[in-house]
C-alpha cells in the first residue's frame, strides 16, 4: 500500500485546486483599515486537485468501516446503514433550507421533526420529545437538566444522583456537568441492579437514578419496575440511557416500565452512520410532568402546519445553536418509515438472536463472567487466555484486524476485567457471524499453541501496534513546519 | 423492509444452536406484564420509491430554497467544491466508528491530525481539539474551560456574541454556580470597552467575546485580550463565520486563550441547522483543559509514523465524574469535510474566498444605504454581515420583500427589543452582483 504523507508534506506555493468567478464588484480599497488582517496563513496548504483526491482516496483505504465487514462494538450498535437514508438526505429542500427562514418556507423541516418526535414517543412509550441534543452524551446531559429544572420547581434540586458501577462513562460525567455529585450502586450478581444497595442509598436527596437497560452486559434489568417503584417512592426521577434500545424496539417499552426521562441514540438503533465518531443525535423524551422543562424552541402545530414555539418559560433553554443535527434526523426517519412497526421489532429480535448465536458459539472458549441471560450484546472476558497463556484482551482484539474483522469493544464495561464486549446488531450474515465466530475460535487456539504471535498482533495491517504511551507522554498533535 | 441479512433456514439453525426453540424464548428475560403485546403505532412500512416519494414531497414543503436569501446570522451559504461532497461521501469515511482501534483507523486519524493542524494554522493557536458539536455548544464549553482554568465564578459575555450561543451558555452554565454578566455594545457596534473595563474584576473568570460578532462588525480583540489580561481573566474569542480567518489576523496572534466556533462555512450545507462543526483551540499550557478528543501522532513497533486517540485521561471513559467534558461521539465527518474543503481551496482559495465575502458584502451595504430612509447601523468595519436601519419596522419590510421572492436578512428585535428597525443581512461570495442590485431595486419599492 502506498503511504500516505500528510497535505502540508505535499504542499507547494502556487498550486490549486479551487478557483471562484472574478470578482463582479467594484474592488475598494481599505475596507478594514485600522484593524489587523493577515498577509498570510503560515503553512497553510497548497495541492492540485488530482493529489487532494488521491491523499484522501487513500487514507479512505486506511479505514475499516461498516461497509466492509463485521463491526462488533457492544453498546455502539455498528449496523448497517441504508443507503437510501444518505441518498433522502441530500435533497436540496433540505440541505439547503436555513435554520432561521420564516417558518412557512420550511414547513417540510418541521414535518420532519414533528413526526420523528411522534415516531420516538411511540416507540419509546414516552409523552415528548426533543431532538435539540446533538449526540447522547448531549442528550443525557440535557435529560438530567430537565429532571433537575422540575425538582428545583418543587423547591429542591437534590444533591446525588445514583448510577450503577456498569454504566458508561458519559452518565456520571453528565450528572456532574448537571451540578449533581454521583454514588454509584453496585452490581449484584447476575449484573444487574443490586436493590438492597439501591434502596439503601435511595433516599430525599437523591434526584434520580440513570439506568441503561439492556444494561452493558447486555442483562436486561428484570426488576425495572421495582427499581422505578424505589426510585419513585423517594421522589427521585428515573432516567434511562437508551443506548442499548435496539434489543426493545417493539418488544416493549422504556415508559411503561415507570421511566421518566430517556435519551435515545439516532447513530445506533436508528441506523444512522457514525461517520468516523459523529454527528450522531440524542433526541430525549419525556414523560408528561417533564414536558414544561425541555429546550427551546418546540416544534407545535400550527393550524394546518407546523411552527416553533420559543414562549415556554420554565423550559432549561437551549442546547444547540438551532434544532439539533437536522440532516441526521432526516435519515433516522427514512429508517422508521422503511421498517414500520413490524421492521423495528424485527430488528430488535434478530439482533437478539445474532447475539445469543455468538454467545452460544464462543462460550467454551473464552470466559463469561455472568452467566445471566442476554438479549443484544453479550461480555466475554481474557480470563482464560490472560491466567494460561498471558494472553489479553488487547492481544485478541489485535489478532482480530489479522482475520479481517474490527475488534469488539474492550475493557468496558469496568465490572468484567479484560473484557470483550461483542454486539453484532441485527443487519449480519450468517456467513459474516460464522466467520467471526470462527476467528475468536482460531485465536483462542492461537493463545494456546503460540501466544507470541498474538503479542506481536497485528502484522497485516497499515500499520502495526502502535505506542500510545509515547503519544500521550509527549503529546505531537498537529504538524509543525520542520524548515520554520 | 428491515435489512435482516438471514435466511429462515439460517434462524431455524441457529435457534437449535443456541438451544431455544424460538426467538421470544430468549426474550424470556422480560417480565410479561412489560411486553407490548401490541404493533407499535408508526405508519407501515414503505419501500424505496413509495419512501422517495413521500421525502421529495417533504423536501418540496420547503419553499425556501425559491427565495433569494441574504439570511446569515451563524449560517453562511458558501460556495462547495464538487471534492467534498464526492470524497465525503466515501463509505469509508461515512461508516466507521470513532478511531478506538488505531491500526485500521489510520484514514480517520491522520484526516484529524490534519483538521487539528488547519484549525490551529487559522486561529493561530497552538492546539485544537478533534471537534465540538456546534458554535453554540463549542462557546459553551469554552467558557466552562475558562472556569475551570481559574477557579472565578463570574463570566463576561458580549451582547453582540450570537444570542443563540448566549441563551446555550446560560443552558450549560445554570447549574454550576456560574454568574454571567453582559457587556454592551457602542455606536460602532464593537464591544463597549469602558464597560468591559468597569465588569471586570477579581471575580472573573473570562470574557467571551465573538469576532466577527453577531452584527459582523468586527472587534479589536488585541484590545479585549490585553483588558482580560490586565485583570488575570481569559480571553475567549468566538468565530461564527470562519471563512473571516482568511484575512483577518488570528485571534491567536493577539493572546487569545481559547478560540471557539462554528466551521459550517467551511463545507456544510446550511441544512436547516445542522449537523455544523463546532471547533475550539487553545494555547499549550491549557492542554489539560481542552474538552473533547485528540489526536497525536506517534510511532508503531516498526517505528513507521502514525496517529491514535491520545490523552484521554482528560475524557469522560476514563475520569467519569471528573472529565472535562461529557463528549463522547462529536462531529467527526463534519470536520472531514471541513478538511477537504479547505485542503482543496488551499492557501490562496480561502484567502480569495475571504477578499470577495468582504468586497461584496461592501458593496451591498453602500448599495442598500443609497435607499432612501436606509442607513448603516454601525460605524465598525464589518466581514460579510452588517446591520441596516431602516425607516419603519424591520419585520413588516422583511415581509415585503419576501412578498416579491427575497429574504432581505434577519429582524433583530426578537434579539435585541431595542432594535426594532434594524436588520442583519449577509453576502457572501455565492451572491453574485445582480441579486445585490436586485435586493436595492426591491427595498426601494418597498419602502416607496
Amino acid at each position: 500500500m502506498i503511504r500516505e504523507p500528510l497535505i502540508f508534506e505535499i504542499s507547494d506555493k502556487g498550486k490549486r485546486a479551487f478557483a471562484l468567478p472574478k470578482l463582479d464588484v467594484p474592488e475598494k480599497k481599505d475596507l478594514l483599515a485600522g484593524l489587523a488582517v493577515r498577509s498570510e496563513i503560515r503553512d497553510f496548504p497548497q495541492a492540485s486537485e488530482v493529489e487532494i483526491v488521491r491523499h484522501f482516496t487513500r487514507l479512505s483505504q486506511q479505514n475499516y468501516c461498516v461497509d466492509l465487514g463485521f463491526y462488533p462494538l457492544g453498546s455502539c450498535t455498528m449496523k448497517y446503514n441504508p443507503k437510501i437514508n444518505e441518498k433522502v438526505a441530500v435533497h436540496p429542500g433540505f440541505i439547503q433550507s436555513h435554520p432561521l427562514a420564516p417558518e412557512d418556507l420550511v414547513q417540510g423541516n418541521l414535518e420532519v421533526l414533528k413526526l420523528v418526535e411522534d415516531a420516538l414517543s411511540e416507540i419509546a412509550g414516552m409523552d415528548a420529545f426533543t431532538l435539540q441534543p446533538s449526540a447522547g452524551a448531549q442528550g443525557e446531559l440535557t435529560g438530567m437538566m430537565v429532571i433537575r429544572a422540575c425538582l428545583e420547581d418543587r423547591g429542591d434540586p437534590r444533591k446525588f444522583v445514583l448510577i450503577p458501577d456498569s454504566a458508561h462513562g458519559t452518565n456520571p460525567s453528565s450528572a456532574h456537568l448537571c451540578g449533581y455529585t454521583v454514588q454509584e450502586v453496585r452490581s449484584n450478581e447476575n449484573g444487574t441492579v443490586d436493590l438492597e444497595d439501591l434502596s439503601k442509598r435511595m433516599t430525599g436527596d437523591v434526584a434520580a437514578l440513570m439506568v441503561t437497560n439492556p444494561n452493558t452486559l447486555g442483562v436486561f434489568e428484570y426488576d425495572i419496575k421495582k427499581i422505578a417503584d424505589i426510585v419513585h417512592a423517594k421522589g427521585g426521577f428515573l432516567y434511562m440511557d437508551g443506548a442499548n434500545m435496539n434489543a426493545l424496539t417493539g418488544i416493549c417499552r422504556p415508559g411503561d416500565m415507570g421511566v421518566d426521562v430517556i435519551h435515545i441514540n439516532l447513530h445506533k438503533t436508528f441506523s444512522t452512520p457514525h461517520g468516523g465518531g459523529g454527528p450522531g443525535s440524542g433526541p430525549v423524551g419525556v414523560k408528561k410532568v417533564l414536558e414544561p422543562y425541555l429546550p427551546v424552541p418546540r416544534v407545535v402545530r400550527k393550524g394546518s402546519g407546523f411552527g416553533l414555539e420559543f414562549d415556554r418559560p420554565k423550559s432549561i433553554g437551549r442546547v444547540h445553536s438551532f434544532y439539533g443535527n437536522f440532516l441526521v434526523i432526516v435519515k433516522a426517519l427514512a429508517y422508521i418509515q422503511t421498517l414500520g412497526p413490524d421492521g423495528l421489532k424485527e430488528i430488535a429480535e434478530i439482533a437478539v438472536l445474532n447475539a445469543n448465536y455468538i454467545r452460544r458459539s464462543l462460550d467454551k472458549d473464552y470466559h463469561l463472567k455472568y452467566t445471566t441471560p442476554t438479549l443484544h450484546e453479550c461480555v466475554f472476558s481474557d480470563k482464560f487466555q490472560k491466567d494460561a497463556h498471558g494472553v489479553t484482551n488487547l492481544d485478541i482484539a489485535k489478532r482480530l484486524i489479522d482475520y479481517g474483522v474490527h475488534p469488539p469493544t474492550m475493557s468496558f464495561p469496568l465490572i468484567v476485567h479484560g473484557a470483550l464486549m461483542i454486539e453484532p446488531t441485527e443487519t449480519e450474515s450468517r456467513r459474516d457471524l460464522d466467520f467471526f465466530i470462527e476467528a475468536m475460535t482460531k485465536i483462542a487456539q492461537e493463545a494456546k499453541d503460540d501466544p507470541a504471535v498474538l503479542k506481536a498482533a497485528p502484522h497485516h495491517s497499515y500499520v502495526r501496534r502502535l505506542d500510545e504511551t509515547a503519544a500521550a507522554r509527549n503529546p505531537v498533535l498537529k504538524w509543525e513546519n520542520p524548515g520554520s | 423492509m428491515s435489512y435482516i441479512a438471514l435466511s429462515d433456514k439460517d434462524k431455524k439453525e441457529m435457534l437449535e444452536r443456541i438451544g431455544v426453540a424460538s426467538i421470544e424464548e430468549l426474550y424470556g428475560c422480560l417480565p410479561d406484564e412489560l411486553k407490548l403485546g401490541r404493533r407499535l403505532r408508526v405508519p407501515e412500512a414503505k419501500s424505496e420509491p413509495e419512501l422517495e416519494r413521500s421525502f421529495d414531497a417533504l423536501a418540496a414543503r420547503n419553499t425556501y430554497p425559491r427565495f433569494l436569501s441574504f439570511l446569515g446570522a451563524g449560517v453562511y451559504r458558501h460556495f462547495i467544491p464538487a471534492t467534498v461532497d464526492y470524497l465525503s461521501a466515501r463509505s469509508e469515511f461515512v461508516t466507521p466508528y470513532t478511531p478506538y482501534q488505531p491500526e485500521v483507523s489510520q484514514g480517520t486519524l491522520q484526516i484529524i491530525f490534519e483538521y487539528q493542524t488547519l484549525v490551529c494554522q487559522l486561529t493561530g493557536m497552538d492546539i485544537s481539539n478533534a471537534s465540538l458539536y456546534d458554535g453554540a455548544m463549542a462557546a459553551a464549553e469554552g467558557v466552562l474551560m475558562a472556569q475551570r482554568l481559574n477557579s472565578r465564578n463570574k463570566v463576561l459575555v458580549a451582547r453582540s456574541l450570537h444570542p443563540q450561543y448566549r441563551e446555550t451558555i446560560k443552558t450549560y452554565t445554570r447549574n454550576l454556580g456560574l454568574v454571567i454578566e453582559e457587556v454592551g455594545f457602542g455606536d460602532c457596534g464593537g464591544l463597549k470597552s469602558a464597560e468591559l473595563e468597569a465588569k471586570l474584576g477579581p471575580d472573573v473568570c473570562g470574557i467571551i467575546v465573538q469576532s466577527p460578532n453577531f452584527f459582523g462588525v468586527v472587534e479589536d480583540v488585541a484590545k479585549v485580550v490585553d483588558i482580560a489580561h490586565r485583570h488575570q481573566a481569559l480571553a475567549i474569542v468566538a468565530v461564527a463565520e470562519a471563512v473571516s480567518l482568511g484575512i483577518l489576523e488570528s485571534p491567536g496572534r493577539f493572546g487569545a486563550d481559547i478560540v471557539c466556533g462554528e466551521a459550517q462555512s467551511f463545507g456544510l450545507a446550511p441544512g436547516f441547522g445542522g449537523p455544523f462543526l463546532g471547533f475550539m483551540a487553545c494555547k499549550k499550557e491549557h492542554l489539560r483543559q481542552l474538552p473533547g478528543r485528540l489526536t497525536g501522532q506517534t510511532k508503531d513497533v516498526d517505528g513507521r509514523r502514525g496517529f491514535v486517540l491520545t490523552l484521554s485521561t482528560r475524557e469522560q471513559h476514563i475520569r467519569r465524574e471528573k472529565a472535562t467534558s461529557n463528549i463522547c461521539t462529536n462531529q467527526a465527518w463534519c470536520a472531514l469535510r471541513a478538511t477537504i474543503f479547505l485542503e482543496t481551496l488551499g492557501h490562496d482559495g480561502l484567502r480569495e474566498m475571504a477578499v470577495q465575502n468582504l468586497q461584496k458584502a461592501a458593496y451591498a451595504a453602500e448599495t442598500l444605504a443609497k435607499v432612501k430612509g436606509v442607513r448603516l447601523k454601525f460605524s465598525g468595519r464589518f466581514f460579510n454581515e452588517f446591520v441596516l436601519e431602516l425607516p419603519k419596522n424591520a419585520q413588516a419590510v422583511l415581509d415585503a420583500l419576501k412578498a416579491k421572492g427575497l429574504l432581505g436578512g434577519l429582524a433583530l428585535e426578537r434579539y435585541y427589543p431595542e432594535l426594532r428597525q434594524d436588520v442583519l443581512l449577509n453576502v457572501t461570495e455565492a451572491h453574485p452582483k445582480d441579486d445585490i442590485d436586485k435586493l436595492a431595486v426591491a427595498l426601494r419599492e418597498v419602502l416607496r
